[in-house]
């Protein structure tokens, strides 16, 4: 097997969407977040709780969908917190979102111990199925791909661009926008920028726990430690690498779930000539890479970190 | 005024009062407003105008008062306070001294925002591309509908700021201190503009402390002083004199330059050149010379290259072609710490940001150039009582108020933090000065101080490069004038041979050739 064969094999696609769907999840998350002018570092730990939380409730009994919906409440309630507190207090989003991330994560843990204090294994749920229509799987190639994926990463996917619609065809996404490019601007055409903050803080919150909820509910099918793994922030340098545009998150995330994929292949073929630990650190060495050449360009929403106070300038 | 008696005023303010902590900003202020009037609010800096029209489209709330506005159905209503999204849909519009504009969307997208419902699923771009053609029409507010803001000149931008009221069909327009960041071209042209608008029906407050403008532009006259209206007259029936007097209270004189003959060059720019790049204005072939004992100015509106041109002089930007040289003598190397050891002052354009360290103290601030000196040192310790002590006599000599040498330097009204910058550079008594829009927002009591002590300096011989925006100030300090634009800096002429309205039309790059063919 060389590397030719690894790029044209259906389950190296397969697993880079697999891969990818949680950081697709994560950086349209991110990215709305910092359009309205608010950095999001609680990220990682509303991925950890998103995972926890949504795996919790399908383990307590509920379908998997409400599983979902309860994991993106959540993301959304560590939102409202972190939006509380960056916007009308203006505090710093960076110690904040830090503060978040250890909140939200310390909490993921602590409650999964609480209810289960003696389970040496983790119990498992009935995670999502694959699922793709029909013509889609009669399709060569593209069929075998599909096949593997579940309702999440179609999710994923149509997430992109419905949220370059509503972010450049809607008034609300202009007013977004305008939020994270001047809040002086937005307030004085009798937008309440605060509300429009806060709100695109939690929107954004809770599709970082969805990504964080497909690795508990779909991509694996029970929760343990450590399980998000700095995908967060993965999250947070893809939105840069994108440039804070939608359909170049989607970009960024393939590739590094390609990388990701690569790796795990390439390990295979070379064997045991090189340190496994040196194909661990190639997606992120890659994401660097790409990074550098991306980013160089990349125009910052011109508010982003800068919190808005009311009648000051 | 085109009302009449019976008709009820379009916007009336009955006994607006705020206080910021112990200071009265406005203390029970009435005002009128009729259709298609033309009221100027006149004031120094500090007067409560702004403050009593941040008032009016919400971004304050007033501590008492009433704002009454009048409806499509010829009605008053009372204004709900505190509330922007309640004024615009009054139909106040404002247009704020410094724009409140998103640079990097387009005129479209800055006009159209929050005009509409905010859940819905797509804009119609259509019908407001051509709303907002109608309106540019119909104004003659030109500008392109698709350009980003960001790349519109700072008269454009205004033009936008415009149009986003209009948009919306304000009725009452108000507008803070618009010609501030104008030249006296584009002034005209934006008055022309508010009285067609006025004559339309519109009624419009102008906020200024120019009396030039107030005098031919509005109707009616009220002047503010320490948060109190003092004087409300119609303009035809007052004269400057009153009006300046009613506004200050105080006898201020403008000090005058007088004739001295000029020394040996201390300054000079030898074909300097300086690429343009990220957030640097580029400068083209600039010769210049500036002689002890005298005051060159630099005209034009910002952006044209003045940034460079003070960055070249305080040290913080090098040339990348062309030289510099220093009273005959090679520029010395080594940045802002050997300039200043050379003998150059600083009096920097932004004084929040490169003039003051906000969050230190008065004394600290005082201290910043030349604490290294070896007399400022005991047992190779700072000697911090001596700063002190310096620091007691600087407040005194440059009447710097508004807090003890211990008060935080970011808490100076701006006049008061441009003294305790003067009181720094002008103490150790340098030979060349670089004074940076020195000026810029002052009031006028300060500003006759600040033009004293450089004219105090031009007496003992220092040299002085002045850019400023203001004509006024240029054409009574300046021994010369050069007129800056794109980068290319024109001749210095004396000023005795200049027109102001030449010097408007050549900052607006009409050169001095254009200016004679008209």
């Amino acid at each position: 097997m060389d590397v030719l064969e690894i790029l044209l094999q259906a389950s190296f696609w397969a697993a880079t969407l697999r891969i990818a769907t949680p950081l697709i999840f994560g950086t349209l998350g991110e990215l709305i977040c910092e359009r309205a002018g608010v950095l999001n570092l609680g990220i990682e730990g509303i991925m950890t709780i998103g995972a926890m939380s949504g795996w919790l409730f399908v383990f307590l009994g509920v379908d998997l969908w409400t599983g979902i919906l309860l994991a993106a409440a959540i993301g959304a309630g560590f939102g409202l917190l972190h939006g509380l507190l960056t916007v009308p207090l203006g505090l710093s989003q960076h110690v904040t979102g830090i503060g978040i991330t250890l909140l939200a994560s310390s909490l993921a843990y602590f409650t999964y111990r609480v209810l289960l204090p003696d389970v040496a294994t983790p119990p498992r749920i009935e995670p999502f199925q694959p699922m793709a229509p029909d013509w889609l799987l009669a399709v060569p190639f593209l069929g075998p791909v599909a096949a593997q994926q579940t309702a999440l990463t179609w999710l994923a996917l149509g997430l992109v661009p419905l949220l370059s619609w509503v972010l450049y065809r809607t008034p609300l996404g202009l007013a977004l926008r305008t939020c994270g490019e001047n809040p002086v601007a937005a307030e004085a055409q009798g937008l309440d920028v605060y509300v429009i903050r806060i709100g695109a803080v939690m929107a954004g919150s809770a599709l970082m726990a969805v990504g964080g909820a497909f690795l508990t509910l779909s991509a694996f099918n029970a929760f343990f430690f450590e399980m998000v793994s700095g995908r967060g922030w993965i999250c947070i340098a893809l939105v840069v690498f994108a440039s804070w545009i939608p359909w170049k998150a989607l970009l960024g995330a393939l590739l590094f779930g390609a990388f990701d994929a690569f790796q795990v292949r390439l390990q295979q073929v070379v064997g045991g000539a090189v340190p496994y630990q040196l194909f661990l650190m190639l997606p992120y060495v890659m994401s660097i890479l790409a990074l550098l050449v991306m980013a160089r360009r990349a125009a910052y929403p011109q508010a982003l970190m800068r919190p808005y106070v009311k009648g000051q300038r | 005024m085109t009302t009449s008696r019976d008709e009820p005023p379009l916007l009336r303010l009955r006994g607006i009062t705020k206080r910021f902590g112990g200071l009265v900003a406005n203390d029970g202020i009435d005002l009128d407003l009729a259709r298609g009037e033309i009221l100027a609010l006149l004031g120094e800096n500090g007067a409560g105008k702004t403050t009593l029209m941040s008032i009016l489209f919400g971004h304050y709330v007033a501590d008492a008062g009433t704002i009454e506005v009048t409806g499509a159905d010829g009605a008053a209503h009372q204004l709900p306070p505190g509330s922007a999204r309640a004024a615009l849909a009054a139909g106040i519009g404002m247009v704020h001294q410094h724009f409140t504009l998103a640079m990097n969307h387009s005129v479209l997208d800055n006009v159209i925002l929050g005009t509409e419902p905010l859940w819905a699923w797509r804009q119609d771009l259509g019908a407001a591309r051509a709303r907002l053609a109608a309106l540019i029409e119909s104004t003659g507010l030109a500008v392109p509908m698709d350009a980003r803001v960001g790349s519109l000149s700072i008269g454009e931008q205004q033009r936008v700021e415009l149009l986003k009221a209009l948009y919306r069909s304000a009725k009452v327009l108000i507008l803070d201190e618009p010609t501030a960041v104008l030249t006296p071209q584009q002034s005209a042209l934006l008055f022309t503009t508010l009285r067609r608008l006025a004559q339309g029906g519109l009624g419009i407050v102008f906020i200024s402390h120019k009396l030039e403008e107030v005098m031919s532009l509005a109707h009616r006259v009220a002047v503010l002083r320490h948060g109190r209206k003092v004087l409300e007259v119609a303009a035809t029936g007052t004269d400057k004199a009153r009006l300046a007097h009613a506004m200050v209270d105080r006898p201020v004189e403008l000090p005058k330059a007088l004739p001295q003959p000029a020394g040996a060059p201390a300054l000079e720019l030898l074909g300097v050149g300086v690429a343009p790049a990220a957030g640097v204005e580029p400068l083209v072939d600039v010769d210049l010379t500036v002689h002890a004992g005298e005051i060159v100015g630099i005209a034009g509106v910002s952006g044209n290259g003045q940034r460079s041109l003070a960055g070249l002089v305080a040290g913080t930007l090098l040339p990348d072609r062309g030289s510099l040289r220093l009273a005959g003598a090679p520029w010395p190397t080594g940045g802002p710490k050997a300039l200043i050891a050379e003998g150059v002052g600083r009096i920097p354009e932004d004084r929040h940001r490169q003039g003051v360290v906000g969050d230190m103290t008065i004394w600290e601030n005082l201290a910043l150039e030349g604490y290294d000196a070896p007399d400022c040192r005991r047992f190779g310790l700072l000697d911090l009582a001596r700063f002190r002590r310096r620091a007691q006599a600087l407040r005194e000599r440059y009447d710097i108020r508004g807090g003890g040498s211990e008060t935080p330097a970011r808490l100076l009204s701006g006049g008061n933090m441009q003294k305790l910058i003067l009181a720094r550079v002008l103490e150790p008594g340098p030979r060349l000065i670089l004074a940076a829009q020195p000026t810029r927002g002052l009031d006028i009591g300060a500003l006759a101080e600040v033009h004293r002590h450089l004219l105090d300096a031009r007496a003992r011989g220092a040299a002085i490069l002045l850019i400023s925006e203001d004509l006024d100030e240029l054409m009574q300090l300046a021994d010369r004038v050069a007129v800056l634009y794109r980068g290319k800096l024109g001749p210095a002429r004396p000023r005795a041979g200049l027109e102001l309205a030449r010097l408007g039309l050549e900052m607006a790059g009409q050169g001095p050739a254009a200016a004679d063919a008209a």
